[in-house]
């Protein structure tokens, strides 16, 4: 295999006595969907904040291909390729769904946009919006205002607005949290689409959609990882089930 | 009453509401953005009237003593905002006001380091030191006409900075959800100390354009400060348009207050009465306005919507 695109390393960050992230190695290929599996409290979201430079790491390092991104700040690593999803959706409500895509992508534009350029009839920023949102399925709401649009909608909204960033890898946080089953049902069918076009880091609840997607899959359980590896060798490792799958299910 | 003399006092209550909204974008912006109350942003109009008295004495020229009034303004703000703001954001709004009335402090006595106790004298520049005839026999000072054109100029740029540009879309973004707009690719950071730079900037146009009209002198910024804080609350904080909107209407207000209750009062009162009641009342007036609004709107008159 090549270089990994995204290796970490003996990650630590407490909160006071709270152990968060416990000496967390991980590492995914490019290409790869890296699904992170594990109890509420597991330390997934920390870990996700401190990949995306939100919350710096106690010890540890985080290296994006060959660069050492460890003590990089959010908008840098947005500009090297890393781009995330939260797990309360965050958009921009008062915005229509094609300004919040808009808005992504000229500050993804780089050091020289024109700043005082209309944005909202700009071509250069509309175009890209559009297809964006093509993408996702939701072309024809582009002029609704974000709050407007249905919970299923806006979370595939704000995954569109990571994409517009034209990440290589894409850190998603629970995107089916609190979704209705057919909602759920169409952000697996648009991430499946989605695998292999880029990397993806996939926290979630839903197992079902998980063991369908992941090609690798890390068990995180207070803070540490406590096993790593395909779909099967998860399925099959004795500490996982007795950690976390539970031992009534395998009977 | 002379229907002239009420058109004057009007247009008397329209300039001082620009000015007043000059300063009230700035004090909005930051406070609905970065939620940090900043009582020095007086000091930042004191500053503009300094720099732009002294560069017009010093070389008798118009255009850099604006230039040098604004950009003294800015640069104070950026420079400011990078050593001792930046610190500040994360504390309460208790911190916030005690270290900016401790700027409040070390700004008024720069001043006079500087330039020493005594008022300075600006002068209305000689194109803008006559008066216009607005409507036949009814003149007024050119200089203060040009305070109403450039409040309203800039009141409109500001607005069309902030609701149609690509910079201005990125201020309402990071003012709704930080951490997403950093995770977006966009230096927070700096884009703070733009608006920052930004908003003292307009308070120090405030600043030089009261000049010839008040003195400048050292804590000049305090009274404005007040009410420009009256505004921000009356328009809905964080609101540029709520803040446009109430700037005039308290302009308007104090101004009219000021030079007709008074009469007004006289004409349902004994004349000694209503020379007590009169000024009293008219410098309660905006904070009878105040209280007014908050009562139907405890928002102020534009809350944003997000929150």
């Amino acid at each position: 295999m090549a270089e990994p695109l995204l290796s970490v390393t003996g990650l630590c960050r407490h909160f006071g006595g709270v152990v968060a992230t416990d000496n967390v190695s991980l590492t995914i290929a490019e290409g790869e969907l890296h699904a992170i599996i594990g109890p509420n409290g597991a330390g997934k979201t920390t870990l996700v904040a401190q990949l995306m430079g939100e919350l710096r790491p106690h010890r540890g390092t985080i290296r994006l291909g060959d660069r050492d991104v460890t003590t990089m700040p959010s908008y840098r690593r947005s500009r090297r390729g890393i781009a995330r999803s939260f797990q309360i959706t965050s958009i921009f409500p008062e915005f229509t769904a094609r300004d919040n895509i808009a808005l992504a992508v000229q500050a993804h534009a780089g050091h020289n946009f024109r700043f005082w350029r209309a944005a909202r009839t700009d071509p250069a920023l509309r175009k890209p919006a559009c297809a964006i949102l093509d993408s996702v399925g939701l072309g024809h709401r582009a002029d609704v205002p974000a709050a407007t649009l249905a919970h299923g909608e806006q979370r595939l909204l704000e995954i569109a607005i990571a994409l517009a960033a034209r990440p290589r890898l894409l850190l998603l946080d629970e995107p089916m949290a609190g979704m209705a089953p057919e909602d759920a049902a169409r952000m697996v069918r648009f991430l499946s689409q989605l695998k292999g076009k880029i990397t993806l880091l996939l926290i979630e609840h839903d197992m079902d959609a998980v063991f369908a997607l992941a090609d690798r899959i890390t068990v995180m359980v207070y803070g540490s990882v406590i096993a790593s590896g395909t779909p099967g060798q998860i399925r099959a490792n004795a500490e996982v089930r007795k950690a976390y799958l539970g031992e009534d299910e395998l009977a | 009453m002379d229907p002239l003399l009420v058109l004057a006092q009007a247009l008397n209550g329209i300039q001082f509401g620009v000015m007043l909204f000059l300063m009230a974008a700035g004090l909005t912006l930051v406070f609905g953005i970065m939620n940090l109350i900043n009582l020095a942003h007086g000091s930042f109009y004191m500053v503009g009237a300094y720099a732009a008295a002294a560069t017009f004495q010093a070389t008798s020229s118009f255009l850099l003593a604006l230039l040098a009034g604004i950009g003294a303004g800015a640069a104070v703000g950026i420079l400011v905002e990078i050593v001792v703001f930046r610190r500040l954001y994360p504390r309460d709004h208790l911190d916030q006001v005690l270290a900016t009335f401790g700027l409040i402090l070390f700004f008024n006595e720069i001043v006079r380091m500087i330039w020493g106790p005594t008022a300075l004298y600006a002068t209305v520049p000689h194109f803008l030191a006559g008066q216009v005839e607005i409507l036949p026999g009814a003149p007024y000072p050119a200089y203060r006409l040009a305070i109403i054109a450039v409040g309203l100029g800039v009141a409109a740029l500001l607005y069309a900075l902030v609701s149609k540009t690509r910079i201005g879309m990125m201020i309402r973004a990071g003012a709704s959800d930080r951490v997403m707009v950093s995770a977006l690719g966009v230096n927070v950071k700096v884009l703070y100390t733009l608006v920052f730079g930004l908003g003292a900037g307009l308070a120090a146009l405030a600043g030089l354009m009261a000049g010839p009209i008040f003195t400048v002198e050292s804590g000049m910024g305090e009274n404005v400060l007040i009410l420009a804080f009256v505004v921000i609350v009356i328009g809905g904080i964080g609101s540029i348009r709520g803040a446009f909107v109430a700037s005039l209407l308290v302009g308007f207000v104090d101004t009219m207050g000021r030079a007709f209750l008074r009469p007004l009062l006289a004409t349902v009162m004994a004349n000694t009465a209503a020379d007590n009641a009169g000024p009293a009342l008219a410098s309660m007036l905006i904070y009878l306005l105040m209280a007014a609004v908050l009562f139907f709107r405890p928002r102020g008159l534009f809350p944003p919507r997000t929150r």
